[in-house]
């Protein structure tokens, strides 16, 4: 009877995670590049030890709750037991070498996925500038002296090297089927590196609220073969607009879905203009920096 | 002459916006039409505007809470409906103008006008009465605060009516909350909102804090206290340690915005990333001081309903100790993705998970103090139950959202949001809950029906998991929080299921209702009149329900920890004192709410810059202190004969039950 019973719990059970994993688009659990792979074992891992403590407490919470109702007589009643050595021990060692595995675990991961860290420190990465706007994401290429809103593409397999900073409030750019985001602050930097293993076209977005136009400030990541990417990029130059003060005064108007566009020209130091403008350093940069 | 302030100011275009504040001004006008028709002016003056009776002020502080919770509960059914509907490019019926005020408003309502207004009721109930004690250390500045925390409610719900609330989020980011970008009024009313009640609950620390270090009854050691005066002692600890830092970060914002200084501006060296580590360094120690209380209630409550004392006291109170500690250096896992070092991360990572010790053990504490009891499934219990599996889990998740590198992917998504409702529904309202319905009949006399409470519970319970667990699965589907609209349809059906979710939970909050309506009604059938309806272990059930105003007739003396369970095992419960002694009390005042309109005058003219107002505010504030400083005739004595009347009533009760 009560083996039956636990027997269908376990099969609902499964149904659910097979419905929660399966039916949905879980994309953190479905990464395309290593950083994320990385990220979705450790979840893993973390939800795992946990368990060896969360499962207990719940089932003892039912268990004693069951046994210990004050109809049932025949439980043992000890009104006045209320301390107990070997469970002391027991309860504050356990979770104590759970949090110790999990700092040994917490420690290695944060160095390993430290955004600043290279994914491949032996291949040198793809040079992607970012600017969070109002409300809409601007990406340079100084390499390729070109540069997109809304819309990026890399390589797959080449390391990416985002460098990421904001035109106005703060924003964390995010693309989560690749793994991790960071901020994007007005006259900072920050870098993040992150490599796609898998052709495909991934969402991106802002992870921090910025303003009204904030739920429509998505773009879309585009992970190429090197070959297609190479066409994007010469696709991008077949513009005629070129990335200028001009051009970045009217992007950073406030406007909301914003269309993708593409500039087939800006000038290698445009980015630090940008970052510096915040410092009072290029004040030239509104009478047309870098031209 | 009205500053910015003119009649543009009230948006005549929101049809939802305006059909509320008809309501309010209906229901306001019925009060006070009611009122006027029953004569109950003198009454509302002289018995609870100029009360300093902590049990008074105490119940006006729940007030507050349950009226904001059905304002931040509307909020959130609100935000239910729109992401529920606004799928697939659709807009929804709130604009973000609107939407991005309501998400704001349910934070900021939830956190300082809900949770903290019913923390600090229960605080004001139940902390002197476990201690023996008369009434707080300093009644007058008890009623300042609670004035001052009731009208910054006022002010928040103005802005509904006149002008707008902030855009901003609940924690008001710059450079987005400074003056560039947010140039209404919305920010303001959230910066003097905070600033007025701010200083009320700091007010409330200083006090409760003075309160039982110093007026503990005599033989009451530090480790002879309940632990609910303990987690109240903590978390006032908490109060005065970090609510300065509040205070002061919004000030800065306010020179900012005000005088146009550049502390957290984009431009001129200002700094955002110091406003955000300031507030996080208040806003982390505070949700400890929300959940806490909630610990004290339930290792009261688990102990008085299995029958059993509480087990492993000692080692409960040093793991409140070190969360307090604790709670100070963990401030800056809520931004793991601002670019901090690995180093850094790694540190506060770790301090974080360390705090699920303290926490894990307290559960166990909990569980074996189960163990080997007698329980008896009241409303309180049924809470405290629904808490350990509820905060198990939300613990569980809370540890994996401090795992940096795990952070980079779950931070502002729904994850997190689920994350912290876990811990505040199932372990912060769920405890406040089951000390609403444990110490309801010491205030007033008669018990909450059983059913109805119950219901309540299981609608919570049950709507809670349908309305969050979605939204575990939705940060693992890369939606982020406060969206209005969305484009991607995988995340439509979650967001049904969680409106639901919401539904049922407003099911729960009906019933809560419901229960204090039908009890009121039927107060004569469920009358307490022991003064100890659940057999209880802490010195507010050895007196009369409701408590008399003076709470003891004789100061109690303190041999054990659970103080009136050792009383009644040793025969010396329900004593007769030989004779009965004039009772020392402080007279009631209506200084405090009279400081605290003139504080929402100048809260209102510093929104709208009517600065002759301002003036106006200030000055009436600090010249009705300084009339109260020379009025000498605050305190009085309470009659022998009037004690001895009421104690024998109470004697009288007692024998009929007997």
């Amino acid at each position: 009877m009560t083996r039956n019973y636990w027997q269908s719990i376990c099969k609902v059970l499964a149904v659910c995670a097979v419905f929660l994993l399966g039916g949905c688009d879980m994309v953190l659990m479905d990464p395309k590049g290593q950083v994320g792979l990385e990220q979705r074992q450790l979840i893993i891992t973390a939800f795992l030890l946990m368990l060896i403590v969360v499962i207990p407490v719940i089932v003892m919470t039912f268990l004693f709750a069951w046994k210990f109702r004050a109809s049932n007589k025949q439980a043992k009643y000890s009104p006045n037991w209320s301390h107990s050595n070997k469970v002391e021990f027991v309860v504050w060692a356990v979770p104590c070498l759970i949090i110790l595995a999990l700092a040994v675990i917490t420690y290695r991961s944060t160095h390993n996925l430290d955004p600043m860290k290279p994914t491949n420190p032996d291949v040198p990465p793809l040079v992607v500038e970012v600017v969070a706007l109002d409300w809409k994401w601007l990406f340079i290429y100084p390499e390729q002296g070109i540069a997109t809103v809304n819309q990026m593409a890399m390589p797959v397999d080449v390391p990416v090297e985002f460098r990421v900073t904001s035109g106005s409030v703060m924003n964390s750019f995010f693309i989560p089927q690749l793994g991790s985001q960071i901020y994007a602050m007005a006259g900072m930097v920050n870098r993040l590196h992150l490599e796609a293993n898998e052709v495909g076209t991934y969402s991106g977005m802002s992870a921090n609220y910025s303003g009204h136009g904030f739920s429509g400030m998505r773009f879309d990541a585009l992970a190429l073969s090197q070959q297609d990417f190479d066409g994007w990029v010469e696709q991008v130059r077949q513009s005629n607009e070129a990335l200028d003060s001009n051009s970045y005064q009217n992007l950073a108007e406030p406007s909301e879905r914003h269309p993708v566009e593409y500039f087939s020209m800006v000038q290698p130091d445009f980015f630090q203009g940008v970052v510096d403008r915040f410092h009072g350093r290029n004040v030239s940069m509104q009478a047309g920096a870098g031209e | 002459m009205f500053g910015k302030l003119s009649l543009d100011a009230i948006p005549y275009h929101e049809p939802i916006i305006m059909v509320t504040v008809g309501l309010i001004v209906l229901g306001g006008l019925a009060v006070v039409g009611g009122l006027t028709y029953f004569r109950k002016w003198g009454y509302l003056w002289n018995e609870w505007l100029t009360t300093v009776d902590h049990k008074k002020i105490g119940v006006m502080y729940i007030l507050v809470a349950f009226v904001m919770l059905i304002r931040g509960f509307a909020d959130a059914i609100m935000m239910r409906t729109q992401q529920a509907i606004a799928s697939g490019g659709a807009e929804g019926y709130l604009p973000p103008h609107h939407y991005d005020q309501i998400f704001t408003a349910h934070g900021v309502i939830m956190i300082f006008f809900m949770a903290m207004p019913f923390m600090i009721g229960l605080m004001n109930i139940v902390v002197p009465l476990q201690i023996g004690a008369r009434d707080v250390a300093f009644p007058f500045l008890n009623s300042v605060s609670f004035w001052f925390t009731a009208m910054s409610v006022v002010l928040i719900n103005i802005s509904l009516a006149v002008g707008e609330f902030a855009q901003t989020g609940w924690l008001a980011y710059p450079p987005l909350s400074g003056i560039q970008y947010s140039p209404g009024v919305g920010v303001d009313y959230w910066i003097w909102a905070l600033q007025i009640s701010g200083i009320g609950t700091l007010l409330t620390g200083v006090n409760f804090f003075v309160t039982i270090l110093k007026m503990r009854a005599p033989g009451m050691s530090l480790m002879k206290m309940p632990v609910f005066t303990w987690t109240a002692l903590c978390t006032n600890v908490l109060i005065i340690a970090s609510f300065p830092i509040l205070t002061v970060t919004v000030a800065l914002l306010t020179l900012d915005r005000y005088m146009g200084m550049n502390f957290f501006t984009n431009e001129l060296g200002g700094n955002q990333m110091m406003y955000v580590n300031l507030i996080w360094a208040w806003g982390h120690p505070e949700v400890y001081i929300l959940v806490l209380p909630a610990f004290g209630i339930f290792a009261e409550v688990t102990a008085t309903f299995c029958k059993k004392r509480l087990f492993g006291y000692t080692s409960l109170v040093y793991a409140t100790i070190a969360i307090t500690v604790l709670s100070f250096i963990v401030w800056l896992h809520h931004f793991f993705t601002m670019g901090a070092g690995a180093n850094v991360n790694a540190f506060f990572g770790i301090a974080t998970m360390i705090i699920a010790i303290p926490t894990g053990v307290k559960i166990f504490n909990w569980l074996f103090t189960m163990y080997q009891g007698r329980i008896e499934f009241s409303v309180p219990m049924l809470w405290t139950l629904g808490f350990l599996v509820t905060f198990t889990i939300g613990g569980m998740t809370g540890v994996m959202l401090a795992i940096p590198g795990a952070d980079y992917v779950l931070h502002n998504s729904l994850f997190l949001i689920a994350h912290f409702h876990n811990v505040i529904i199932g372990g912060v309202v769920f405890g406040y809950l089951a000390g609403f319905s444990y110490w309801f009949p010491k205030v007033f006399g008669f018990k909450l029906n059983e059913k109805l409470g119950k219901a309540a519970f299981w609608c919570w319970c049950i709507g809670f998991f349908v309305a969050f667990m979605p939204l575990y699965a939705l940060g693992f589907m890369g939606m982020t929080r406060r969206v209005s609209t969305y484009d991607n349809p995988d995340w439509h059906i979650p967001l049904v299921i969680a409106a639901i979710g919401a539904v049922i939970i407003l099911c729960g909050i009906l019933c809560q209702f419901a229960q204090l309506f039908v009890s009121i009604k039927d107060r004569k059938k469920n009358l307490d009149l022991t003064g100890d309806p659940w057999g209880g272990r802490t010195l507010e059930w050895s007196i009369s329900s409701p408590a008399p105003f003076y709470n003891f007739a004789e100061t109690p003396v303190v041999h054990e920890r659970d103080a009136f369970w050792d009383m009644k095992e040793k025969g010396t419960a329900y004593k007769r004192p030989a004779k009965y002694q004039p009772i020392h009390m402080p007279r009631y005042t209506g200084a405090g709410v009279i400081i605290a309109l003139f504080s929402l005058v100048m809260g209102f003219a510093l929104v709208w810059h009517i600065w002759w107002m301002v003036v106006v505010g200030f000055l009436g504030m600090v010249i009705t202190f300084i009339a109260r400083t020379f009025n000498y005739d605050i305190d009085y004595y309470v009659p022998a004969e009037e004690v001895e009347q009421t104690e024998n009533q109470h004697f009288k009760n007692l024998e009929k039950q007997a």
